[in-house]
């Protein structure tokens, strides 16, 4: 592939305290492409997530996004403005709790117009119908435009929280274990939703997770973390039926067979 | 025919007059002087003291005279005449160490170097309503000499801290020191996050009522910070001041203060082993309470730079500062008597259109 | 007329030189930029927080001998408030005091503008309670400061956004938000929505004073002052369907008047100098049949 990487980190590396939680991480990221990162509670896959989506600053390396101009925007290096601007527009993040990244009193459509309304969407008629337009596509009932979405169940509210992230069109998106909390039908559900959207809008996404068969089902490539570190990365496919790092193996042998 | 109302001018000078009759009340009654209040009200007189934050004992005392009694509208009072005088300057940090105490105690040791001395305090009292003092009578007992100048006796033997003890084997933090002049919030308002020497003096004028409530809270779960009394001291301080023209110190006379030294749940940090933790509380007068409750406060809202994750009331920094001033919270609370019938006719307004809309949606269908 | 002076032991308007030199560098930083909400060492004043000290200290750091000074509250200079503080600087200033919105230099207002157009040369200044327009989306003062910096006001949007969706239009009444100068979204204090066009380059100075909150904000003369809206929904004032019953007017602001316990109802214009001016100018009211 001759098109340079949408993210490339390089050297990623944060502690809390004298406990280190990733250490040395390098990480690419192609346009159109998913990767999952993948590892027990623990093995730092969480920090890694907060600190390359701009949410928390590490303690050492760099971050750098080619945004939708060409530009190589440094992430850490970059103003609060310029991060939080990118945060709304071209990146988007989905929460592992979806009432993390939606605002509970504020109705459906509400909350998928924000970033529309954030960056000067002004005709009340016109966001109405997008936000209409990509409730339908998350397959949540348009009837339900109007209502808080404390009363929808789990998997309403994470799938309202990606039409909220996915309505300014991000280039990148990090889930934070998705499909966390929800029971194993609406799960199925959510991923067939997730695989088509990122098939059908060319999206890039990072998606955390401890379950392997999400990154089978989503991910192009897989990143396997264990104590801070990259131990095995790869495609998806060989890496889960061709695991080479005894970890990795430890990892796949232990999921039990559907 | 309906005639606009006027004549606001002679009904607030009416008003004032009432005030100035209720104020005095029955003639026939001796009038309060301004000597009774400060000798024998005067926890009264500290607390306007402290939260108004002017040291002036007359003053406070005159306050609280002209407030019919109302401390929350002495301390404002104070505060009016405060903003009026001028200033000279800072005096140097003042060492309460050195302090002539009237009363020490600590509860976290049974004995401690200059010992426990109870001093004058309720603690030690049954809350019995006592109906001898329902007359002036003179007292048995109660000598009527002046008191002597301090509990401890002319030749006080040193006190040092409780927490500097802790201190010299490791096993208190240190009081954290940057070294930075502190800022005035009387002067320049403060922008959030703020440091700790901006809290403590926002604390220590706060109103007691709303920090004894949150420090209260804290004890009940809401952020518990395990906290001991390490030490309570009440007593006299000097205050040295250096005259730009002399350029030497020369002490300008004493203070009343208490202080309270909470010792509190111990941390350790990254390679560091663990230590008691502390928290700070100093008032103007005789006022163990507010003391007592601005240290555990205090304490609350360093969980942050102690590596603890605040998530109740008495941790939010935002929350405690902004609400914690009685001036300024009796001062919005009763604006609501201001008129506000413009904005309420807008409103009226509102609301009956939304109604004779939904009315002609309700026919409609 | 005497010549201003102060009363024995207290300095000209209250305050001394040092306070007002601080609030008047915070109201010129102000000036330049429009709607953007200056911080200012509030003092305590002898009247209580939330009864106008903002607007008193920033006509207090601007008032001058020769000024003439109006206050209003509600709109009327009668009113308990307006009456306290006009005795307040006539008392520390000694400055000559007016009813007149048209012979007044320096106008300080609770809570509405004057129905008369004001003139170059003219201060209007307004006591504020919640300076920030976006607390009550945001209550942490650490984020809406961000907010402004970033010109992230997509927020403010999704608030009338989910006016219109509930109630099928913007409802709130008074104390509408404001874009200043295509940058800042600014509070016009608690005025009636009715009032806001005439922010709108208006050619007096308007001086914002929040004295609790401490903060200060501007708009210069000639500003441009838009009320937040939609293209579809844009913001629009309503008017009364009575005239006033002492004046007649059809165009000023009316406040209701119960004045029996049958629901009978009487509106007068809210702006007394206005509407004793019209009256004088005979225009009776209409005849009622």
């Amino acid at each position: 592939m001759t098109e340079a990487p949408l993210l490339r980190v390089r050297g990623l590396s944060h502690a809390y305290g004298s406990r280190i939680a990733c250490s040395a991480v390098d990480v690419e990221v192609w346009p159109g492409e998913v990767l999952a990162i993948v590892g027990e509670s623990g093995s730092g896959k969480s920090t890694l997530l907060n600190c390359i989506s701009g949410r928390m600053r590490p303690g050492a390396g760099e971050v750098v996004y080619r945004a939708k101009d060409g530009r190589e925007v440094d992430l850490w290096q970059a103003s609060d403005a310029q991060r939080r601007l990118l945060a709304r527009t071209e990146l988007g993040m989905v929460h592992q709790n979806p009432r993390d990244g939606l605002r509970l009193g504020v109705s459906a459509g509400g909350n998928v117009g924000e970033r529309l309304m954030a960056v000067g969407a002004r005709n009340y008629g016109a966001i109405r119908a997008t936000a209409a337009e990509w409730l339908a596509r998350v397959e949540i009932d348009v009837g339900r435009i109007d209502d808080l979405p404390r009363t929808f169940s789990g998997g309403m509210q994470q799938r309202l929280q990606i039409a909220r992230v996915l309505v300014s069109r991000p280039r990148l998106v990090f889930l934070d274990e998705p499909t966390g909390g929800l029971d194993v039908s609406v799960q199925a559900r959510l991923l067939d939703l997730l695989r088509s959207l990122s098939r059908d809008l060319g999206l890039a996404a990072i998606i955390v997770t401890h379950d392997l068969a999400v990154a089978r089902l989503l991910a192009h490539r897989i990143c396997v973390m264990r104590g801070g570190e990259v131990v095995e990365d790869g495609l998806t496919d060989r890496v889960l039926d061709d695991p080479r790092h005894p970890y990795t193996q430890l990892l796949v042998s232990s999921v039990l067979p559907p | 025919m309906y005639v606009a109302v006027k004549g606001g001018e002679r009904a607030i000078d009416a008003s004032l007059e009432m005030l100035a009759r209720e104020r005095r009340g029955d003639t026939s009654v001796p009038e309060l002087s301004i000597e009774q209040i400060e000798q024998q009200m005067s926890l009264a007189v500290d607390r306007v003291m402290a939260e108004g934050s002017l040291r002036d004992r007359k003053l406070a005392a005159l306050a609280i005279k002209q407030a019919r009694g109302d401390l929350v509208e002495a301390i404002f009072l104070l505060r009016a005449y405060r903003t009026t005088l001028p200033r000279f300057g800072f005096s140097e940090p003042v060492d309460t160490a050195a302090m002539q105490v009237s009363r020490r105690i600590s509860a976290a040791f049974k004995d401690v170097p200059g010992g426990q001395l109870l001093g004058p305090t309720f603690d030690y009292t049954h809350r019995l309503l006592d109906f001898g003092l329902m007359t002036a009578a003179p007292r048995p007992g109660v000598s009527s000499a002046p008191m002597p100048g301090a509990a401890a006796g002319p030749e006080q033997p040193p006190m040092p801290h409780v927490s500097d003890i802790l201190g010299h084997d490791g096993l208190i933090e240190a009081e954290p020191s940057h070294g930075a002049e502190p800022g005035d919030i009387t002067r320049d308002p403060p922008s959030f996050p703020v440091d700790r020497s901006t809290r403590l003096q926002a604390l220590s004028r706060g109103d007691e009522g709303f920090l004894l409530a949150l420090g209260y809270s804290t004890q009940r779960g809401y952020g518990n910070n395990h906290p001991f009394a390490g030490e309570i001291r009440f007593g006299e301080v000097a205050i040295a001041f250096v005259p730009p023209e002399l350029g030497f110190e020369v002490e300008i006379g004493d203070v009343e203060l208490t202080e309270c030294q909470m010792i509190n749940q111990f941390r350790g940090r990254g390679d560091e082993p663990p230590r008691f933790t502390r928290g700070y509380g100093l008032v103007f007068g005789h006022g163990e309470r507010k003391a007592m409750a601005m240290a555990l406060v205090d304490r609350a809202l360093r969980a942050r730079e102690l590596g603890e994750e605040p998530g109740s009331p008495a941790q939010d920094e935002e929350f405690v500062l902004s609400h914690a001033d009685n001036v300024d919270a009796s001062g919005f609370v009763q604006h609501l008597k201001l008129p506000h019938y413009v904005d309420f006719q807008a409103e009226l307004l509102a609301v009956r259109d939304l109604r004779e809309k939904a009315k002609v949606r309700g026919a409609g269908e | 007329m005497t010549t201003a002076t102060a009363p024995a032991g207290y300095n000209f308007a209250y305050l001394d030189e040092g306070t007002k030199r601080m609030i008047r560098r915070a109201i010129l930083k102000a000036i330049a930029i429009p709607g953007y909400q200056v911080p200012f060492g509030s003092r305590e004043m002898p009247l209580a927080y939330g009864w106008g000290t903002g607007g008193m200290q920033v006509t207090a750091a601007v008032i001058g001998a020769s000024d003439r000074l109006k206050v209003i509250d509600q709109g009327a200079d009668d009113t308990t408030n307006a009456v306290s503080i006009r005795r307040f600087f006539a008392r520390t200033a000694g400055v000559a005091t007016t009813e007149r919105t048209a012979e007044a230099t320096i106008i300080q207002t609770r809570h509405r503008i004057p129905e008369r157009p004001l003139r170059e040369g003219q201060v209007l200044v307004y006591q504020v309670p919640m300076p920030e327009p976006l607390r009550f989306i945001e209550p942490r003062e650490s984020e809406t400061r961000k907010m402004h910096a970033l010109v992230e006001y997509g927020a403010m949007h999704v608030r009338l956004y989910e006016d219109i969706a509930a109630h099928g239009r913007i409802t709130t009444a008074y104390g509408y938000p404001v874009l200043v100068n295509g940058r800042y979204v600014m509070s016009p204090s608690p005025i009636p929505k009715f009032d806001n066009p005439k922010m709108d380059m208006m050619p007096a100075l308007q001086l914002f004073g929040a004295g609790r909150e401490k903060r200060i904000y501007a708009v210069p003369p000639y500003t441009p002052v838009r009320s937040l809206d939609f293209d579809d929904h844009p913001f629009a004032i309503e008017r009364s369907d009575q005239p006033c019953a002492l004046c007649g007017s059809t165009d000023t602001y009316l406040d209701e008047v119960v004045v029996d316990d049958q629901g009978g109802r009487v509106f007068v214009c809210s702006d007394s100098d206005h509407c004793g001016e019209r009256q004088e100018a005979g225009r009776a009211a209409p005849a009622r049949a």
